[in-house]
């Protein structure tokens, strides 16, 4: 019985992106294209051989952070769309700390990286629910402006004062020492950073599943009055929320820069934290879940250029297959509730 | 159905309704008539499927099996879009309006047939000249979320009127009002079926209410029809007995002598009222151990602001509040050090998650009690479920398990569960806002019973309540609240019924 009480959080966001599949199927065919097609090359390009699947397993490592960076507030009732802005400063941070430790020991060089970007990110997004509960501040909205805003101060900083001279048609900072970047695993040819997601998934889950604090976050998500009235500091677990979603949003920032790209340039600015939020509703925000509904999602942006060259679409397609997933699964939110067969009153009198 | 009958009372009739919820069948073959122009009562227990069967009349649920007859002619409830075009309304046990339009612009979009541009000016002379029609007055111009929820109530039933409804349901509709305001509420609608107009289907608690105002009246118990009649020609002990299956015991009441020693003091506390407005300022006043301080007004004269203030909802602009001679700044840890409980009134809009299970909502007290007083870290999930399961026990918590969502209860039954988590262990203080609302008189007893309980043993009680009788009833010493003031003070020896009245209305 409790199997089939859970059973609605998986078949419907299961169903949902069934649908979402099936209306992008459409969209292809209308355009003339094979979805058939398009399937088999999401299959090629994301999971079928031992390369496929490190390309699949890299893109899922910040997708899995910056969806924490959504799930977590969101057990507070706030919902946070800005994890990019906390990705950007937090690999810039990460880029910017790798440049002075350079003399220390690689493990403890990377630990003050990781550390710098988890903090930078932990205090943009934190801010953001500080805003809320100071000022009244509505969290989406901020949230979003202040990702724009940390572009443009990754921007400026990545022109100017941290520029690596040397970097001169894409705007850099100066190349890590080799003894700073993350490497492999063994075994499995993905970066460490897949490991990290999944343990702070873990980590999150345990969080909001089994200790007081989450239990006491629900209820002010759920009911912010009732929260008061029995004296539970709302305040702090707002801002403590928020600020941790936004440290996990900036270590994936650590680990595009020191796994990926070898220095804070552009490239970082990839778009993970919007694909983030896709992830972290069609998980319903429960952090188990979001490990592998990154991985798929990983898999579907790794195919993008191969779906480019092949069926000769533009690289948006894949944002238009995320849109349509994305307001499907917005939709299926009213669907909850609605089927008795995942009641306790129908378990129960049976 | 299509011809609608253009002015005048309506007969509506169900004819064996059955109502299930998954495997749990809430209505069972019951049969009504509501006769026009009748004034028809609707009685039951707490979770006997009184608000489940007429929210069947007005199609927000969809029966089971069973139909409806509306002037004797099958009507297909399909939505609550079908009930009103028929002219069925229905004010609910849970407030409807907007909270953050005012009462004008509630009433205004509450029509079917609003303009996609709305000429407030005219539809304010409009219902200005309707309110000329109304025996009592709303506040149209504040937003609701600031009235209190006597003034609510009064706007939901307004509003139907104003919709041109013949066929009226209304869900405990006096549960927020003062005796003399449901008299003048309930003369008025009485006056209207009366005279034709409209008929009436009440959901009530209260016998008076229904042997004063009602024509006839109806018994559910356990989703079944167990017994009606015509008003006069059923006794009141005929309807109880019907209503609980057996006569409630009545236990006797015993003031015990307590010894009185201060708990609560509020001293020159300041904080502007809901409205933004006025302010409210309250002197002095102390709640002392082993009484019962009653807080007598009427709804809206800063009774929802003082329970706020004292829940930490509510900023103080000046003043102090002492709690065992320590200054009290309203946190967990306070309270639960001081043994200080609160039960706030509409306990689903106050004191729960309503989208958490019941067992969760009766946990929120003791989820994170910690060995030696200390908070814990790790939630404990066997004890919540250890401490759910006794407190449905105790407190008599009829829900279909432990894991439904605590807003799929009956409204007593959800204010039973808080009760539960909030009297259970130790408490030496406690402050209570209108603890009965929505509850069978069993309940009610039981409650009135237990905070006499706790008073002998010492517990300082502060009630706050807008049921003037419940006041003079259970407390020691009575404060009245007037425009965020106190105006009054009494012992209860001396306090009468009509110098209270006076001083609640204002003229002291
Ligand atoms: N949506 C729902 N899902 C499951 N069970 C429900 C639902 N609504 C009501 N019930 C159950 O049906 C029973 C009857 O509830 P109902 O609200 O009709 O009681 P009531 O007579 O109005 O009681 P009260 O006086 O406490 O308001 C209750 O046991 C309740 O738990
Ligand atoms: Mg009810």
């Amino acid at each position: 019985m409790r199997l089939m009480l859970g059973a609605e959080a998986v078949v419907i966001p299961l169903g949902a992106l069934l649908a979402g599949f099936a209306a992008f199927s459409l969209f292809l065919l209308v355009l003339g294209k094979s979805p058939v097609e398009f399937f088999a090359l999401v299959w090629k390009a994301g999971f079928s051989s031992a390369f496929s699947w490190q390309n699949t397993l890299s893109r899922s490592a910040p997708l899995v952070l910056a969806a924490l960076c959504v799930a977590l507030p969101a057990r507070l009732g706030l919902v946070v769309i800005g994890g990019e802005g906390a990705i950007v400063l937090g690999g810039l941070a990460a880029g910017v700390t790798g440049l002075a430790v350079g003399g220390l020991p690689g493990v403890l060089g990377m630990g003050l990286m990781a550390a710098a970007g988890m903090v930078l990110g932990g205090l943009w997004i934190g801010a953001v629910g500080a805003l809320r509960i100071k000022r009244g501040v509505n969290e989406t909205i901020s949230s979003l402006l202040m990702a724009y805003i940390a572009i443009a101060l990754f921007n400026h900083f990545v022109e100017g004062l941290f520029r690596d001279p040397g970097s001169l048609n894409k705007p850099s900072t100066a190349p890590l020492a080799e003894s700073l970047r993350v490497g492999d695993m063994p075994f499995i040819s993905a970066h460490w950073g897949v490991v990290a997601g999944a343990l702070a998934c873990i980590l999150c889950w345990i969080l909001l599943e089994k200790t007081t604090l989450g239990f006491a976050a629900r209820i002010a998500g759920d009911n912010i009055r009732a929260a008061q009235v029995q004296g539970l500091p709302v305040g702090p677990l707002v801002i403590g929320f928020t600020a941790l979603g936004g440290a996990f949003a900036g270590l994936a920032g650590f680990f595009e820069v020191s796994a990926v790209h070898g220095s804070a340039n552009g490239s970082l600015i990839a778009g993970y934290g919007y694909t983030g939020i896709l992830v972290a509703f069609l998980a319903r925000h429960n952090p188990l879940a979001i490990f592998p509904v990154a991985i798929l999602l990983g898999g579907f942006e790794a195919s993008s250029g191969l779906i480019q060259r092949r069926m000769d679409l533009p690289d948006a397609t894949i944002l238009v297959f995320q849109g349509m997933v994305f307001i499907i699964i917005l939709l299926s939110e009213a669907l909850y509730g609605r089927f008795a067969i995942f009641t306790p009153a129908y378990w129960e009198r049976r | 159905m299509t011809g609608r009958k253009p002015r005048g009372a309506i007969t509506v009739e169900a004819v064996h309704m059955t109502m299930k919820f998954g495997d749990f069948t809430a209505l069972d073959d019951v049969s009504i008539k509501i006769r026009a122009g009748s004034f028809h009562a609707l009685l039951g227990e707490n979770g006997a499927g009184k608000s489940t069967l007429v929210k069947c009349i007005m199609g927000f649920y969809h029966a089971t099996s069973g139909e409806m007859l509306v002037e004797g002619f099958d009507a297909q409830m399909t939505d609550p879009k079908a009930a009103q075009e028929l002219g069925l309304g229905m004010v609910y046990q849970h407030f409807t309006l907007v909270p953050s339009l005012t009462g004008a612009e509630n009433l205004v979009i509450s029509r079917a047939d609003v303009p996609a541009v709305i000429d407030w000016r005219a539809e304010r002379a409009r219902l200005d000249a309707f309110m000329q029609t109304m025996p009592f007055s709303v506040p149209l111009d504040q937003p609701v979320s600031r009235m209190a929820a006597g003034e609510k109530q009064k706007l939901e039933i307004v509003k139907q009127l104003y919709l041109g409804n013949r066929f009226l349901i209304l869900d405990e509709p006096t549960s927020v009002l003062t005796p003399a305001e449901a008299d003048e509420v309930l003369g008025y609608v009485r006056a209207m079926t009366r005279a034709g107009e409209i008929t009436v289907l009440m959901i009530t608690h209260k016998f008076r209410e229904v042997t004063a105002f009602a024509d006839e009246v109806s018994i559910l118990r356990r989703g079944q029809y167990v017994g009606g009649g015509k008003v006069g020609e059923i006794s009141i002990e005929e309807m109880s007995r019907a209503m609980m299956g057996a006569a409630p015991e009545v236990s006797e009441r015993n003031r015990a002598e307590t010894v009185k020693t201060p708990v609560l003091t509020l001293k020159g506390v300041k904080a502007v009222d809901s409205s933004g407005l006025k302010t409210i300022e309250i002197d002095a006043v102390t709640l002392h151990s082993g009484e019962i301080l009653g807080i007598a007004g009427i709804s809206g004269n800063g009774q929802m602001e003082l329970m706020e203030i004292l829940t930490g909802q509510r900023r103080l602009t000046g003043g102090e509040i002492r709690l065992n001679g320590q200054p009290f700044g309203m946190t967990r840890a306070e309270a639960r050090a001081h043994k200080l409980r609160y039960l706030p009134e509409e306990p689903l809009r106050n004191a729960c998650a309503p989208r958490m299970s019941v067992a969760e909502n009766l946990a929120f007290r003791m989820f994170d009690e910690g060995p030696g007083g200390r908070s814990a870290f790790w939630k404990d999930g066997r004890a919540i479920a250890r401490n759910a399961t006794a407190l449905i026990e105790a407190f008599k918590v009829k829900t279909a398990s432990p894991a439904a969502r605590i807003a799929s209860l009956s409204g007593g039954n959800v204010q039973r569960a808080v009760l539960g988590r909030e009297l259970s262990g130790e408490v030496d203080a406690l402050i209570v806002s209108n603890p009965c609302f929505g509850l069978d008189f069993s309940a009610v007893s039981a409650i009135r019973d237990r905070l006499i309980e706790a008073r002998n043993t010492g517990t300082a009680i502060l009630l706050i309540s807008e049921d003037l009788d419940e006041i003079m009833e259970l407390s020691d010493r009575i404060l009245v609240m007037s425009e965020g003031r106190v105006s009054f003070e009494t012992p209860i020896e001396t306090a009468n019924v009509t110098e209270l009245g006076q001083h609640m209305a204002g003229h002291g």
